[in-house]
């Protein structure tokens, strides 16, 4: 057991998504550390302004459906996720990754969406087949507005 | 069944990384578990008191124009029987009273679960030689909203015979089952969340006894599988197709988790 979970320590996560549909396939490329993953997934820093703008857009983020915070506005956000005021006081950029790239990783039941796997659902919609919610970048983007909040 | 992305180290590697978290960490949410009897509540509950008052006061309920439909409908002689529904069932106040509190029902003639608007089209197809009518077709939505209104205050009823039993039983294996590239199932968001909010929507309990529906959003009347069409979307995942046997197994399990809850057909929805 301890070797397990050792080996889940450094654990390489690495999907390779279908070549069957001939679609780029999206190479989902990162190392967890108990609650965390701690290098970028792109190798550069995010863009907090984009981030930001990013999450504003709620049909295309989503997270302000569940969560509230500075970047939406009060009456539009939904309560099934905690706030996301000050966030970047609780939680570190890697925890704040690891959360944003696949929360289910840390809770299985949890509602929110792994936004940066490749779907494993039944019935995935043709335009979302096989691609995350999130590129890397935009996860990044997230990492680096949600950090700048409440330090 | 569509060939799976080649996932399977990465899963198992994901695996491990779940139990090492359920070791580090709290202990998990639960699964989402069914609501109770005593809990359940209508849709209308959940909206504000203007959409309250168009659903409760039928001359300012837009449903009741196709409901008016229907009635005509309900008499005209249709397809080349030239028969009316009047002609075989009589008065709907009478003989249709009740009746779509109990369905989706099991139908012996083609041994397959029937949903109102499925039952209607049998009568169409076995009884007035007419051709069936197409999901959210206006002249079905109005019957379907015509034999509705017949229950209306009615509690559901659904029935209790072993073929239902087996329908409804895998329609709540479909509702319990995670799916689309968001990976969520009705049940997570309509038994374990329906006191939150998504955005600025109350999610409600998703109850299924006001259908069909005047939806303001639609700006017309929709049928239950064209809700659950966009409740499907929303998820990003592809909807069955209309009056596919799943959607009539939904359709039957929703029946059953509403069970006792009143007829409101025509309901209106934001
Ligand atoms: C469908 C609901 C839902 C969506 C969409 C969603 N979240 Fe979450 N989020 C939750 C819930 C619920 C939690 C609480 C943790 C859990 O479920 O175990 C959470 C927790 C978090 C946390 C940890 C907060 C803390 O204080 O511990 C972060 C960070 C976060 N979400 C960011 C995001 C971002 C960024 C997005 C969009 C890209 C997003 N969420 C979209 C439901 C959601
Ligand atoms: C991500 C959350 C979510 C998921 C998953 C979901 N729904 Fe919904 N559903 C909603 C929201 C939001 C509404 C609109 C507000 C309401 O009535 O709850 C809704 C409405 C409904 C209604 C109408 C309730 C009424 O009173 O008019 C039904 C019935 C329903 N959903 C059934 C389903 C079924 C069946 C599934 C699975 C196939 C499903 N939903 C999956 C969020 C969801
Ligand atoms: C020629 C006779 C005839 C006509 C016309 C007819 N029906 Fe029927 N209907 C029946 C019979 C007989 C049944 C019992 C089931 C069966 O044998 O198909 C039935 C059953 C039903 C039921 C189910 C009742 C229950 O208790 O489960 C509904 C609802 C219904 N019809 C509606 C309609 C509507 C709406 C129309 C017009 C579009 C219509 N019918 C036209 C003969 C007819």
């Amino acid at each position: 057991m301890r070797m397990t979970l050792a080996a889940a320590l450094l654990a390489v996560l690495a999907a390779e998504a279908a070549a069957q549909t001939g679609a780029p396939a999206p190479a989902l490329r990162y190392a967890v550390l108990g609650d965390t993953i701690a290098a970028s997934l792109t190798g550069q820093p995010g863009d907090a302004a984009r981030g930001a703008a990013l999450m504003g857009e709620r049909s295309r983020s989503l997270c302000a459906l569940c969560h509230a915070g500075p970047f939406a506005a009060p009456h539009f956000a939904g309560d099934i996720g905690p706030s996301l005021d000050g966030v970047g006081a609780r939680l570190s950029a890697a925890q704040i990754r690891l959360r944003v790239v696949d929360m289910r990783a840390l809770n299985p039941n949890s509602p929110m969406p792994s936004f940066h796997q490749v779907p494993d659902a039944p019935r995935v919609a043709a335009a979302w087949r096989d691609r995350p919610v999130l590129t890397a970048a935009e996860v990044e983007d997230i990492v680096a507005y949600l950090s700048s909040l409440g330090g | 069944m569509r060939p799976r992305p080649r996932l399977r180290w990465t899963e198992v590697v994901r695996a491990r990384a779940v139990v090492l978290a359920l070791a580090l960490a709290a202990p998990a949410a639960a699964e989402p578990v069914p609501i109770t009897p005593a809990e359940r509540r209508s849709g209308i509950t959940f909206a504000g008191p203007q959409t309250q008052g168009l659903q409760a006061d039928d001359t300012a309920n837009p449903g009741m124009l196709f409901v008016l439909d229907g009635a005509q409908l309900w008499q005209a002689p249709a397809g080349s029987a030239q028969r009316a529904c009047a002609d075989c069932h009589g008065a709907a106040e009478h003989s249709m009273r009740g009746v779509a509190a109990r369905y989706p029902a099991f139908d012996a003639a083609s041994g397959a679960a029937l949903d109102l608007s499925g039952r209607i089209n049998a009568c169409r197809t076995r009884h007035q030689d007419a051709p069936q009518l197409a999901s959210e077709e206006p002249g079905l939505l109005a019957l379907a909203a015509f034999v509705g209104f017949q229950s209306r205050g009615l509690p559901l009823a659904p029935p209790q015979d072993p073929p239902m039993a087996a329908v409804r039983k895998e329609g709540r294996r479909l509702y319990e089952t995670r799916m689309g590239q968001l990976r969520l199932s009705c049940a997570e968001c309509h038994d374990a969340l329906w006191a939150n909010r998504l955005g600025s929507s109350p999610i409600t309990q998703g109850q299924a006894g006001a259908y069909p529906i005047y939806r303001l959003e639609w700006q017309g009347l929709g049928s239950l599988q064209r809700r659950m069409r966009a409740c499907m979307s929303g998820v990003r995942a592809e909807p069955f197709a209309p009056g596919a046997p799943e959607f009539i197994a939904l359709e039957a399990y929703l029946a059953e988790r509403g069970a006792g809850l009143p007829v409101e057909t025509p309901g209106v929805r934001p």
